[in-house]
């Protein structure tokens, strides 16, 4: 039987009286290349955690292609390779030395060293394969820990936050070899906060937002429900007429931008800003992008505070 | 998506080779700073040897027909493999946990018991190659007799196991290097330092010979003392039920902490 590579059922999670998942459910098949965003403290992190066995759910279950990651945790582990937010290492070893000891306890020897070298040869360490990891730079850290996270070649791989704070070169070299992976079969489940990589790997994207599911679809089906320009017009602080602001998607530094389904639209909000006696400063129009979506979905609280605060 | 490419992970894996690699790297964990965990505290313990032998070899006799120096390498042998077993454990899980590479091991499919093996297994060969390497040097010294080298070997693996999984429960419990070092200095040196090492307890005031009765290390010191001389201050066979029942209960509390999670999945 052909069983999703995860499948989230009912997972709530609270740390205290803060509950950081209010019944996530989700199903992510074999072979998706899965993008799951949302804002700080969405509870993208808990639910990995959970995933992964270091933390358990106050309610519900997640089984890893079948097997529950509580009851049969040791299959469900065998099956996951999740590559750690924060940047730890080991100081006692080099490399190598760390790569092997990652796919021993997975229960594999000296027979996994060509994958191991070919993990070290796609993230680019093969030449700091034999230098102690407390004399790595950050990027190569970063590299070291999605290594390790790859070394029993699991099938199934989760990238928390994988790229925050690398060079670009790093991530062009990261993505085009887990592409490679995910063109093998591997199934991939990505955290991040650049929506562009999110927009350009990932098939589906789930979005979270105060520990629910808020958005789930593939990224063209979001982009097209989004689809439509985007006005972003530079105001500085000031307060819009009632029938402009409806048309709010975003409100950052005094820069609005409006959610327009036509090209018609552009001229009303142009007069009626006028008309209210308010000056464009700076003017910009866009296609929607998974940024758009990302701010209409999860941004809302935002927005409507701001527009709130400013109409009272 | 094409299955062939992907090995299948649940197949044709030996369930000892997890452990066995944790054991493994806890050995080289230690190995890699011999200089700080073997060296210094064989240098340590001779330390002590040096000056109290100096002081006291012509001054005390607790044995008949044993010089102070004699009677005093066992207990500073056993003092070093206690404390450094203990070291072993609890240094290298306080490290993991406070340097975030405990996730490592975390993540994998080793059980609570594999864990606690492997932790304990590199504590024990922590703990009894510095003992070793006091006792080589300490032969330079004295002529050391073997009376019952069974009672040796048996204290000194259940001591150092004891020890071992003592750190470990530190280990899991302190959050921080000073909680640690609290656990150090206000446990493990005033029990091993009043346990009997450089002295007979039958020296003491009748109140303190009961108070030293409580004390789990007097029991290791004397029953490992007994292998070299043949005479203790308490019977051997009562010194390893005692020692033996300690390192069952603490074995026992471990496994329930490593299962439930406690401190490390939290």
């Amino acid at each position: 039987m052909n069983h999703p590579a995860i499948h989230i059922h009912g997972v709530h999670k609270n740390f205290g009286t803060l509950h950081a998942l209010n019944g996530v459910d989700l199903t992510i098949e074999q072979g998706e290349f899965f993008a799951l965003l949302g804002p700080n403290g969405a509870g993208k992190s808990t639910l990995i955690n959970i995933l992964a066995g270091l933390i358990a759910p106050t309610a519900g279950s997640i089984s890893v292609m079948g097997f529950d990651v509580q009851k049969q945790y040791q299959q469900a582990r065998q099956l996951l390779g999740v590559v750690p937010q924060e940047l730890v290492f080991d100081p006692f070893f080099n490399v190598r030395e760390m790569l092997r000891f990652q796919a021993g306890y997975f229960g594999l020897g000296r027979e996994n060293d060509p994958w191991v070298d070919e993990v070290l040869e796609g993230l680019g360490l093969a030449d700091k394969a034999h230098t102690n990891m407390r004399k790595l730079s950050g990027g190569m850290k970063r590299r070291a820990l999605i290594a390790q996270a790859l070394a029993h070649k699991p099938p199934v791989i989760v990238l928390d936050e994988p790229t925050a704070g690398v060079d670009v070169e790093l991530r062009q070299m990261l993505w085009e070899f887990i592409k490679k992976l995910n063109r093998d079969g591997h199934t991939i489940i990505l955290t991040t906060h650049y929506l562009e990589e999110a927009e350009a790997l990932c098939s589906r994207v789930g979005m979270m937002k105060q520990g629910k599911i808020v958005a789930l679809d593939s990224t063209a089906n979001l982009l097209n429900k989004f689809s439509g320009k985007h006005l972003r017009l530079t105001l500085g602080n000031v307060s819009l007429p009632q029938d402009v602001a409806r048309l709010v998607r975003h409100v950052e530094n005094g820069i609005y931008t409006f959610a327009l389904t036509d090209m018609i639209q552009i001229e009303f909000v142009l007069t009626s800003l006028r008309a209210s006696g308010i000056k464009v400063i700076d003017m910009q129009l866009n296609e929607a992008d998974l940024e758009d979506v990302f701010l209409s979905l999860v941004g809302n609280v935002v927005v409507d505070q701001h527009l709130t605060s400013q109409s009272s | 998506m094409s299955d062939s490419k992907v090995i299948d992970p649940l197949k044709s894996r030996s369930s000892w080779v997890g452990p066995w690699t944790l054991l493994k790297k806890e050995l080289l964990r230690f190995w890699r700073v011999s200089f700080q965990t073997v060296a210094a505290p064989v240098i340590t313990a001779l330390l002590y040897l040096l000056i109290f032998s100096h002081v006291l070899d012509k001054h005390v006799q607790v044995y008949d027909g044993v010089a102070y120096t004699e009677f005093l390498i066992p207990g500073l042998i056993m003092m070093s493999v206690l404390q450094n077993a203990f070291a072993n454990s609890s240094s290298s899980l306080i490290q993991s946990k406070v340097m975030g590479n405990i996730v490592f091991v975390l993540l994998t499919p080793l059980t609570h018991l594999q864990f606690f093996m492997a932790f304990l297994i590199a504590a024990i060969i922590r703990g009894l190659v510095v003992g070793l390497c006091i006792y080589l040097v300490a032969m330079w010294f004295v002529d050391l007799t073997v009376a019952n080298p069974w009672m040796i070997i048996a204290f000194g693996l259940l001591g150092s196991a004891l020890l071992g999984t003592f750190g470990i429960i530190a280990g899991i419990w302190a959050d921080r290097f000073d909680q640690m070092a609290a656990f150090q200095n206000f446990i493990i040196m005033p029990l091993s330092f009043l346990s009997g090492v450089f002295y007979s307890i039958h020296s003491l005031p009748p109140f303190w010979q009961k108070v030293s009765h409580l004390n789990p290390f007097f029991y290791m010191i004397d029953g490992f003392r007994y292998g070299f001389f043949g005479k203790g201050d308490v019977s051997p066979v009562l010194s390893l039920l005692i020692v033996g029942a300690s390192f069952l209960v603490l074995a026992l509390v471990t496994l329930k902490m490593l299962k439930s999670g406690y401190k490390l999945r939290s």
